[in-house]
């Protein structure tokens, strides 16, 4: 709003209309959405950013590069990752030794510089075609010749660039890295585990000679956050902008301490068994059955310093008490607020609201009950539980089914499509261990009977369905 | 294990569930700050005069209070003040006049025994320690201190060597300071560069080296870099993200409610209804006061109600929805007149006036609740430039509460009309408001707390102070 003049005023403001889906209001010219608005919760940024890793091998490059991207997908920022390594291992099909990697190995330079080439223009076509907001170029760009070039074709394609630098010179970290990550690599599927670690300690000598660190005067020009030692210590420099803020304060709170979380949700309720959603009940007595196992199946797990959370809802509460250790509540936990649909059974829903139950099971991520929320909703709300949960370390949640799904989804990189039927039933819990670049899961059923609560996705979607169509995977209950 | 079988009841005013035998298992979350902080922390400012640490401290403490942190700020300097009644000139502060380096110890001392109060007998979280805090003996006598009871200790060190940043520093805050009372700009100015003089000899800046295990941010140049050090947990880090997003560009911040709706005319709360006739009309108006503004690149941001919206329509500006800012929720009383929850729900209304802050509706939320809610708003406000903020009643005193350092007890009955704007401009250590009223009739909505807020008062005494509606 600059001027006057600059704008055709209405005389009247234009006609709101509510999304049937999301249940958002967007004014309509002739009865047609009219999309000028953002509704995204921020303008994250108008220009696509490239986030580029720099550090010597073995410095867990590759490691923040898929976390943060997962990260970013969670929160709804389209990322992806674009791995030069694994550029390379498709264009030289065998990996021979540390002698592909040595600053005079002419042949091994042109390759490696192609593939970077190469992997620049899938981050282009990402960006400018795909739809993608963030690309994560992982590689070890360790000189300032690379790095110009990077940053010379962000400039062409007016992409934003963030360097992420890691620094460690602390070789425990290293070797467990190295054990961690690299004896499995591709590049060592013929090596025993010593052969293995002596080429790969002459590959990052390689590299070392060459390697000129972000430098505080000479790029004091650019965007980046330098990590030191694991996170010991950072250096932040430029930040632009809102997205770029968020990556910093995600990297500031990972942490690779060894550590488990345990995700379930409470114990059978009341409502459960009649195949009630939502509402605010106790738990049913195989409820407290449940309760009372978690307690010597915690006890069992023989875990220091356990952290237990549970949402403000009566039913997790009931369920931590029986395990007698402090636990915390957030109201950011609470299930998914069904808003009208509160306390109604799936066939109740079916009956009052045909095509919102209809509309649902077209898009579950993003379907948001009337004067209640969506998935989509749930993981904004979720985020401050996720960035708390990366600073903890051994923690047991105890939550909701749709709320363990959106925690599951983080942590096992699922997509908005399948985040609302992930399997998440009753008196089970889920072990997560963090290892190389994912997760473990462990599964453990207490062996307490519960009704199920999981409704399948339906063949038919269609509002015209018959309730029949529409019913068919309610599972049993009272 | 014995296991008892504990029931639970629901505390009736935030709607939390606890064991009813008193059980010390469970903690309530009623900030977005875990409940779990054991130690006290203490943050130490550092740095030479007119770098921000006031400027810093206040803004922190204001935000750590808001979000539910109880934090207070001790700033040295004030100590001095009432210790010395006048200041005189910059040799007060030259490192060889021995009297005047007495009476600076002690009012740290002083200052840092205040602190001590504050944690052990007045359930303070977090103290701001705010002096130049310049040598490293200084700093060791408060880690001394801090780890004699306990507590913890983060460093807030801001270097600065932009002339003109400090220029303007001096201008915006020690021109008008009680020291400089009666002397004229230049010769203040001038003197106060000679006090920074007398500690820049002295000044040795937190070391990468010596003082790689203590916790602290260094700020440079007002926000272009950033040094982090050992980040214990989450309160520091919390710090850290917020400092890393506040900065000292001038703009303004606009905070209005939307244009009347139809649930407002018949005295009804909460709902999704649309504008009124009048509500309309404050649209346009409020189109037009926004043109005279003449803002360069301004952001407007809306909740996802469609009154907000309708109103932002009317600027004919591209505008953001954030569902962060919906109105709070009332839970079974939405849509309800007072009257009406006075002859349902009379204990709840009675509740509500106890304790207006905490207090959550049945299936709804409390304003404490809408601060943790609104969290991410002002992350995103201070990052900003100028922002028009078309919000509800109770959004809109929980952002205002926040601007103005306004306590929870007053926060739930901050004045905000409709049709009105409210035009915040950041100065010196605070905000300057502008209230502007478009002139465009509406309904008040504004419950003052009745006298009488007892659960067995008489409906008339309970629906005394409710504004008139159809």
């Amino acid at each position: 709003m600059t001027s006057h003049d600059c704008v055709i005023m209405d005389t009247a403001p234009r006609e709101l209309t509510q999304n049937p889906l999301k249940k958002i209001w967007m004014p309509c010219r002739n009865g047609l959405p009219d999309t000028r608005i953002s509704q995204r919760r921020v303008c994250m940024t108008n220009c696509p950013t490239l986030i580029v890793t720099v550090g010597l091998p073995a410095r867990g490059k590759t490691y923040i590069s898929k976390k943060l991207t997962r990260y970013l997908n969670w929160i709804g920022v389209p990322t992806k990752e674009f791995n030069v390594g694994q550029y390379r291992r498709e264009c030289v099909k065998i990996y021979k030794s540390f002698e592909f990697f040595h600053p005079e190995n002419e042949e091994g330079l042109k390759i490696r510089r192609q593939c970077a080439l190469t992997a620049l223009n899938d981050v282009r076509q990402y960006l400018r075609v795909d739809g993608g907001q963030v690309a994560v170029f992982d590689a070890t760009n360790t000189t300032r010749e690379r790095r110009g070039t990077i940053t010379r074709f962000a400039d062409q394609n007016g992409f934003k660039v963030f360097f992420v630098e890691s620094v460690c010179e602390d070789p425990a970290v290293i070797a467990e890295n190295i054990v961690q990550v690299k004896l499995g690599s591709p590049d060592y599927i013929d090596c025993n585990s010593e052969e293995a670690i002596d080429d790969f300690m002459k590959r990052i000598k390689c590299y070392e000679n060459s390697y000129q660190p972000l430098d505080e005067v000479l790029d004091r020009d650019l965007s980046y956050i330098k990590i030191i030692d694991v996170g010991r210590r950072y250096l932040v420099n430029r930040v632009q902008d809102h997205i770029q803020s968020r990556i910093v304060y995600y990297l500031m709170n990972i942490h690779i301490t060894p550590r488990a979380i345990y995700l379930c949700r409470h114990g059978e309720s009341d409502l459960n068994v009649k195949g009630r959603i939502g509402g605010d009940s106790g738990l049913s007595s195989r409820g407290k059955e449940f309760a009372k196992c978690l307690g010597k199946f915690i006890q069992g797990q023989n875990i220091t310093d356990l952290k237990v959370w549970t949402s403000q809802m009566k039913r997790t509460i009931q369920t931590a008490e029986a395990i007698s250790v402090p636990y915390e509540q957030w109201k950011a936990l609470n299930e998914i607020d069904a808003g009208v649909c509160e306390e109604m059974m799936y066939e109740e829903i079916q009956g009052h609201f045909p095509l919102e139950f209809a509309l649902r099971d077209q898009d579950k991520y993003r379907y948001r009950y009337p004067k209640g929320e969506s998935y989509e909703d749930l993981v904004q709300r979720l985020e401050p539980v996720i960035m708390e949960l990366e600073r903890q370390e051994n923690i047991l949640v105890i939550c909701h089914q749709a709320v363990m799904r959106c925690l599951l989804a983080y942590f096992l990189d699922k997509s908005a499509e399948e985040l609302p039927y992930l399997k998440c039933p009753l008196h089970t819990v889920l072990k997560l261990t963090p290892v190389a670049y994912g997760c473990k899961v462990e599964s453990v059923c207490l062996n307490v009977e519960a009704v199920n609560t999981h409704r399948d996705k339906p063949e038919n979607v269609d509002p015209s369905r018959m309730p029949e169509e529409a019913l068919l995977t309610v599972p049993a209950h009272q | 294990m014995a296991h008892k079988e504990n029931k639970l009841t629901q505390n009736p005013l935030e709607k939390i569930w606890i064991p009813s035998l008193s059980s010390k298992l469970y903690q309530r979350r009623g900030s977005s700050v875990p409940q779990f902080t054991n130690s006290p922390t203490m943050i130490v400012m550092v740095g030479l005069p007119a770098r921000g640490k006031t400027y810093i401290s206040k803004k922190l403490t204001r935000y750590l209070n808001w979000i539910g942190v109880p934090t207070k700020v001790f700033n040295v300097g004030q100590y001095r003040r009432d210790v010395t009644q006048s200041y005189k000139s910059y040799k007060f502060f030259r490192p060889d006049n021995q009297e005047a380096m007495k009476i600076r110890k002690e009012c740290a001392i002083a200052a840092l025994q205040d602190v001590c109060v504050y944690f052990n007998q007045e359930q303070g979280h977090v103290a701001v320690f705010d002096a130049t805090n310049t040598t490293t003996e200084r700093r060791d006598v408060i880690l001394t201190i801090a780890s004699d009871n306990g507590y913890k200790v983060f460093f807030i060190e801001s270097l600065c060597d932009d002339p003109e940043i400090i220029a303007e520093n001096i201008k915006q805050v020690k021109l008008s300071s009680p020291d400089y009372e009666g002397y004229d700009a230049e010769d203040a100015v001038a003197d106060f560069l000679k006090r920074i003089d007398c500690y820049s000899m002295t000044y040795v800046p937190l070391d990468d080296n010596d003082d790689r295990s203590l916790s602290y941010i260094k700020i440079f140049n007002v926000g272009s870099r950033y040094l982090v050090n050992r980040v214990q947990d989450h309160i520091q880090s919390r710090i850290v993200y917020y400092l890393m997003n506040i900065h000292v560009t001038p703009r303004s911040i606009y905070l209005t409610r939307h244009g009347e709706s139809e649930l407002n005319l018949v005295g009804r709360i909460g709902g999704d209804s649309g504008l009124s006739s009048r509500g309309n009309k404050f649209a346009s108006a409020l189109g037009g006061y926004m043109r005279s503004q003449c803002i360069r690149d301004l952001k407007v941001w809306t909740s996802h109600m469609k009154r907000t919206i309708q109103t932002a329509e009317a600027l004919s500006v591209p505008y953001e929805q954030w569902k962060a800012l919906n109105e709070i929720d009332a839970g079974v009383c939405e849509e309800m007149t007072y009257e009406e929850i006075q002859d349902r729900y009379p204990e709840e209304f009675a509740l509500r006036d106890q304790n207006k802050y905490r207090y959550r509706y049945p299936k709804g939320e409390s304003y404490e609740d809408l601060v943790q809610r609104l969290e991410p708003v002002i992350m995103e406000l201070e990052r900003q430039e100028n922002v028009l903020v078309v919000c509800h009643q109770a959004v809109m005193r929980c952002l205002l509460a926040y601007f103005l350092d306004k306590s929870a007890a007053e926060l739930p009955y901050l004045k905000c009309p409709l049709h009105t704007v409210l035009k915040l401009t950041p100065i010196a250590y605070g905000c300057k408001v502008e209230c502007i009223f478009l002139n465009i009739e509406a309904v008040n909505t504004h419950r003052d707390k009745p006298v009488n807020v007892e659960v067995d008062r008489k409906p008339g005494e309970a629906l005394h102070t409710v504004p008139d509606h159809i």
